[in-house]
């Protein structure tokens, strides 16, 4: 809502500079988005009569005028503007003025001519963007007035952000209403009277919804002309607010729509069958708007229709058919009431908002509309001339908005604020307010006025009341509780515990957007469809993630591009799977991820350029795992992964549930996701890695170990893992140990095959192992490993 | 004479000796099996029972004399040598370190685990919630009606008109307050959406919301602990004012705004009390108990906190961003 501060002080005008009327209002939560002066800076503009204007002797596209500003001589002055004619009343910048960019008007010659100022136009002053030629006048406005004074510039467009509960506020009645409130001053409302009619023309109205449409009047007013200019006052008050002079008509219902808060229409009345009627639409109907759209109307739409057709979308949008043009010579006025269930949400389902939806699905006093007829008749007559019909009024009193009666409490004032404010003051308060209160032994019944929608419990007033006391004047204070201690399970991991541990490893955090490119997704996730937005920011952010490798490599492809040379990224977040069963259908899982690329690490003057591999990925998956202290129930197993390289890539299980994977991103997508190099990633679902062993202690044997170095040669395709999975289940209690030392393969092993270098550590709680004991336990070794991997002892 | 001589001699080796081979080698001359004082106390024998003590006493000194001559140059050695070793191994300090540099957390990621921790200090336990979330959670049980005029303030990304990204954390007091009773506290971090992108707007951002529900929860009470968090989390003495506004699920509802460096004010974080009709949405009786509910945007936080510019740089995830908050 803009509005114009001098037309806001006309109703009430408080001792209150600009900026502190603003503070007010914002601090009452009508908050000032902004304060625009409503004409540049300028000085030495006046009002000017042209005595002449001619041909100049040089030039085609200028003319020499005589102009007289109220002194002694007339001013010789030149102007190019096509307009510039005698007679006309004009803004003249004179010799010393200083227009806005500090541009000053000095004696000049033009072509040969003197020209001892300028003429204007409104671009020129700052005013409005209009430069089609000069400022035309008013015949009346007085000679050497400075055109500051007669425009009423000294003034300011006030821009306020209203929350959706004050509608009351959108309109300068209602914002005077709170600013004679907040500074306890009456607030002096413009007379409207009412205009006797002096034609008997009317129209029938029949309200067929009255709950939707309680109260409709309506005026018929003949013989207007449309043609007609709005005057000077009207256009600017327009301006001011933001809104486009288009004719008289639509200027005078634009005007009190912003005076009162009012909206109303004007319909052709020449082109109205028979009566009004206002009812539901039929289910389909089409209505043609003014905007040349046709609507399919739905029947939950309210309309004004004659005896045969639709003429308007209440409350919202005027039709085309019924339309007022400068041709129009016979009007129907409408002022009306319409529930404001009736309107909300209907205008966004034709994808309409205007002035007039925007009020009603707030709430417009359902008290208005007399007033806003005889308002907007008197402004019409007095502008179009013409001759106003009887005020038809139907209303079905039963249907209007009952205005709510509110218990305020004492007891819950202080307990809800905090703070005890005084009878007598929130006495005055809610009366000031139009609460219209009486003080009970509780404590006051009131009774909200009918253009306060959003009054309607006990809560309503209390706002009212801390509002107007003023929030800042309400104490600060430390909240008192009890000292409920929370619980903390031990065998649960947070989610800091794995960040911080991958933070120490050299990973940086990102966050990438939950929506990411369909095209990289359903290529690394051909069998993963991820949720669609169906109205997303652009095609490439349209798809809910399924995983958050798609954003990590789109984060790890933007940062090489960026010349950095060793990306280690992580995220944690959900991932988005579509599951019939889960609760709205889809496994909102988090995950954390990671990825990794180019070098191990900075180059340095002591270490050597190597990338990363598959083993630097594992190894962060395998510390992140460690978290849970259950080393003995983790795997890593070979598998196939879409998005992964067939031969480097395994899923990792806890207890042969697989909880995610870890492998090179698959070089087939190197170029869609515009990666450099090997890039390697993981992801781990969170609550499957986020419950750990709680230590469960064994005494340390005092007996010595025995280290017993082995090395078998077993097939290629054999795999460690299994091998030393293996190896720790066979049952020799005293193997405490276990470690792979090195894996061989080249001159002196045969083809196909591989070596490895196996540590056994054996230790027994009770006693010195013998070297019979310890042979025999690694002979049992051996000799499974045999049996179950064809693992022969290398001699 | 002779035994002066001896220790003269000595002393003259022990000093001329230049590594601890020769040192041992003086040693074993004078004071071996065969040495020259060895040698002068088997002559001992020859002597006299009387002038035997004394000749004995003088070359047990001029023995002692020579045993601490060889130990203190025996010191002298080793010292030297040590140094000599040390000089050698001497590495230029000043050389980076050969490790891995540690990452780093996201700024947005740091400042939710600031305003954890002081909450959780108060006893606000950190809960979470689902992002794709229904219109009953994000809407609904918020005193958000179909059509209320506040939905579309929320540019929502539908999936459909009962499921949706949520536009804000306030769902999870929503199922906090389904599972459990009060009194409780409840701080919830996490992501939001808006369709909206400019300069000023990404489709997703972070806020903070928080909770708290007791017997008798006051508006002061709201006041007081969103204006010690705004002073510990800025660890300054700012200006920070209470503005009335508008959620539909609270009443008294504020905003906050705190005096940024330029002289003007800046919204941080929207307030107020529940309303009564959310808490009567989840079974909690609005005559027993009241509660405050609070909302921050963490991108605006965390931008005035270290002096981000461009909001757009949270979701880019240049390094070269992220690394200045290490």
């Amino acid at each position: 809502m803009k509005i114009s501060e001098n037309w806001l002080r006309e109703w009430v005008n408080p001792a209150l500079s600009t900026n502190e009327l603003s503070e007010q209002l914002s601090m009452a939560g009508l908050e000032v988005d902004g304060v625009e002066p409503v004409a540049a800076e300028f000085t030495g503009v006046v009002v000017g009569r042209v005595v002449s204007c001619g041909q100049h002797p040089n030039a085609d596209k200028l003319q020499v005028t005589k102009v007289n500003v109220g002194g002694d001589e007339l001013l010789d002055i030149v102007c190019g503007a096509p307009n510039c004619r005698q007679g006309l009343k004009v803004a003249v910048a004179t010799v010393g003025a200083v227009l806005p960019g500090d541009f000053k008007i000095k004696k000049a010659k033009l072509r040969g001519e003197p020209s001892m100022g300028m003429l204007c136009s409104y671009s020129e002053l700052g005013i409005s963007e209009d430069h089609d030629g000069i400022i035309e006048l008013p015949q009346d406005a007085a000679v050497g007035l400075d055109i500051r004074e007669y425009l009423n510039l000294n003034d300011s467009s006030i821009e306020i952000d209203l929350t959706p509960n004050r509608a009351d506020c959108l309109g300068v009645r209602g914002i005077a209403r709170e600013v004679g409130v907040l500074n306890n001053l009456d607030v002096c409302e413009p007379e409207v009277e009412a205009v006797a009619p002096t034609i008997d023309d009317s129209i029938s109205i029949r309200l067929d919804a009255p709950d939707a449409c309680p109260r409709y009047l309506g005026r018929v007013i003949k013989g207007v002309d449309v043609s007609a200019e709005s005057p000077l006052w009207l256009k600017e008050k327009l301006r001011r607010s933001g809104i486009r002079s288009i004719d008289p008509i639509v200027d005078v219902t634009n005007f009190v729509l912003l005076e009162l808060g009012q909206p109303m229409h004007a319909f052709n009345f020449n082109a109205i069958d028979g009566g009004i009627t206002v009812r539901m639409a039929t289910q389909g109907e089409s209505l043609t708007l003014l905007d040349e759209n046709v609507a399919e109307l739905n029947s939950d739409t309210l309309v004004i229709a004659d005896d045969s057709k639709p003429l308007a979308m209440a409350g919202i949008f005027g039709g085309l058919d019924s339309g007022v043009n400068t041709e129009t010579r016979d009007i129907l006025l409408e002022s009306a009431f319409f529930s404001r269930d009736a309107i909300l949400g209907r205008a966004r389902q034709y994808g309409l908002h205007t002035d007039a939806s925007h009020r009603y699905e707030r709430g417009v006093d359902p008290e208005l509309q007399q007033k806003a007829m005889e308002r907007a008749t008197g402004l019409i007559l007095s502008i179009c001339g013409g001759q106003a019909g009887p005020i038809e009024e139907a209303v079905d009193t039963s249907s209007l908005p009952e205005r709510a009666s509110i218990l305020l409490r004492r007891e819950r004032l202080d307990r809800v604020l905090g703070v005890h404010i005084d009878d007598e003051q929130v006495t005055e308060m809610l009366n000031r307010l139009g609460l219209n209160v009486s003080v009970t032994e509780a404590g006051w019944q009131a009774q909200a006025p009918g253009y306060r929608f959003d009054i309607a419990i006990e809560e309503d007033l209390i706002e009212e009341v801390a509002r107007v006391y003023g929030y800042n004047n309400i104490p600060n204070v430390s909240p008192t509780a009890t000292l409920n201690m929370l619980p903390a399970q031990e065998g649960k991991l947070a989610t800091t515990q794995f960040t911080s541990l991958l933070v120490s490893r050299g990973y940086h955090e990102a966050i990438t957007y939950s929506f990411v490119d369909p095209k990289v997704q359903n290529a690394l996730f051909p069998d993963h469809k991820g949720m669609e937005l169906p109205h997303p920011i652009s095609s490439d952010m349209s798809v809910m993630r399924v995983s958050l490798w798609p954003g990590l490599l789109g984060a790890a492809a933007y940062n090489q591009k960026r010349q950095q040379a060793s990306i280690r990224l992580f995220e944690t977040g959900l991932r988005f799977l579509p599951e019939p069963d889960a609760p709205n259908g889809v496994n909102q899982q988090p995950v954390i991820a990671g990825v990794l690329a180019g070098r191990r690490v900075a180059e340095h003057w002591d270490s050597n350029d190597d990338v990363v591999d598959f083993f630097d990925a594992k190894a962060d998956v395998e510390a992140l795992l460690a978290l849970t202290g259950k080393s003995g129930e983790v795997s890593f197993s070979a598998a196939s992964h879409q998005a992964l390289h067939p031969g480097i890539s395994a899923e990792v299980k806890i207890d042969e549930k697989v909880v995610g994977y870890v492998g090179a991103v698959h070089p087939q997508f190197a170029k869609l996701l515009g990666i450099n190099g090997r890039a390697f990633v993981f992801e781990l679902e969170l609550n499957a890695i986020s419950e750990r062993h709680l230590p469960s202690a064994v005494p340390v044997s005092r007996f010595p170990s025995n280290r017993r170095d082995i090395a078998i040669i077993v097939e290629d395709s054999v795999h460690v893992g299994d091998i030393l999975s293996h190896a720790k289940k066979i049952g020799v209690n005293q193997l405490v140990g276990l470690n792979l030392f090195d894996v061989y393969k080249g001159k002196g092993i045969e083809p196909g095959y591989k070596s490895l270098a196996l540590s056994l550590h054996l230790q027994d709680p009770e006693k010195t192992l013998a070297e019979a004991e310890i042979q025999q336990a690694v002979d049992t070794v051996v000799r499974e490993l045999k049996n179950k991997f064809g693992a022969a002892l290398r001699e | 004479m002779e035994l002066e001589s001896i220790v003269d001699e000595a002393k003259g080796r022990i000093d001329a000796a230049d590594d601890a081979a020769t040192l041992d080698a003086v040693r074993v001359e004078f004071m071996g099996k065969k040495g020259k004082l060895t040698e002068l106390l088997k002559g001992l024998g020859k002597l006299s029972a009387e002038e035997r003590p004394l000749a004995g006493q003088k070359i047990n000194q001029a023995k002692q004399h020579i045993q601490q001559a060889i130990g203190a140059k025996g010191d002298a050695l080793r010292m030297e040598e040590m140094n000599r070793k040390l000089a050698e191994e001497a590495v230029d300090v000043t050389l980076p370190g050969r490790t891995l540099q540690p990452g780093n957390v996201h700024p947005v990621s740091r400042t939710i685990s600031r305003i954890e921790s002081f909450f959780g200090e108060l006893g606000f336990a950190v809960k979470t919630g689902p992002e794709v979330e229904d219109g009953f959670h994000n809407f609904d049980a918020l005193n958000i009606p179909a059509n209320h005029p506040a939905r579309a303030d929320h540019d929502t990304f539908y999936f459909n008109p009962d499921l949706m990204l949520r536009t804000q954390t306030s769902g999870v007091q929503i199922r906090t307050m389904e599972a459990e009773q009060p009194p409780l506290r409840i701080i919830s971090p996490g992501r939001v959406y808006r369709n909206d992108y400019d300069q000023t707007h990404t489709p997703m951002f972070h806020q903070v919301e928080g909770l708290m529900v007791d017997k008798n929860v006051s508006f002061t009470e709201l006041k007081g602990i969103l204006h010690d968090f705004l002073h510990h989390f800025f660890e300054e003495s700012l200006e920070v004012r209470f503005r009335p506004s508008y959620f539909p699920f609270t009443e008294p509802s504020a905003e906050v705004d705190v005096m940024g460096k330029n002289g003007e004010w800046l919204e941080v974080l929207g307030c107020g009390m529940v309303h009564p009709n959310v808490l009567k949405a989840v079974d909690i009786d609005p005559e027993e108990y009241t509660g405050f509910a609070f909302g921050m945007g963490v991108e605006r936080l965390t931008m005035l906190r270290y002096g981000v510019t461009d909001l757009r740089a949270f979701f880019e995830n240049d390094l070269r961003f992220l690394k200045q908050f290490s």
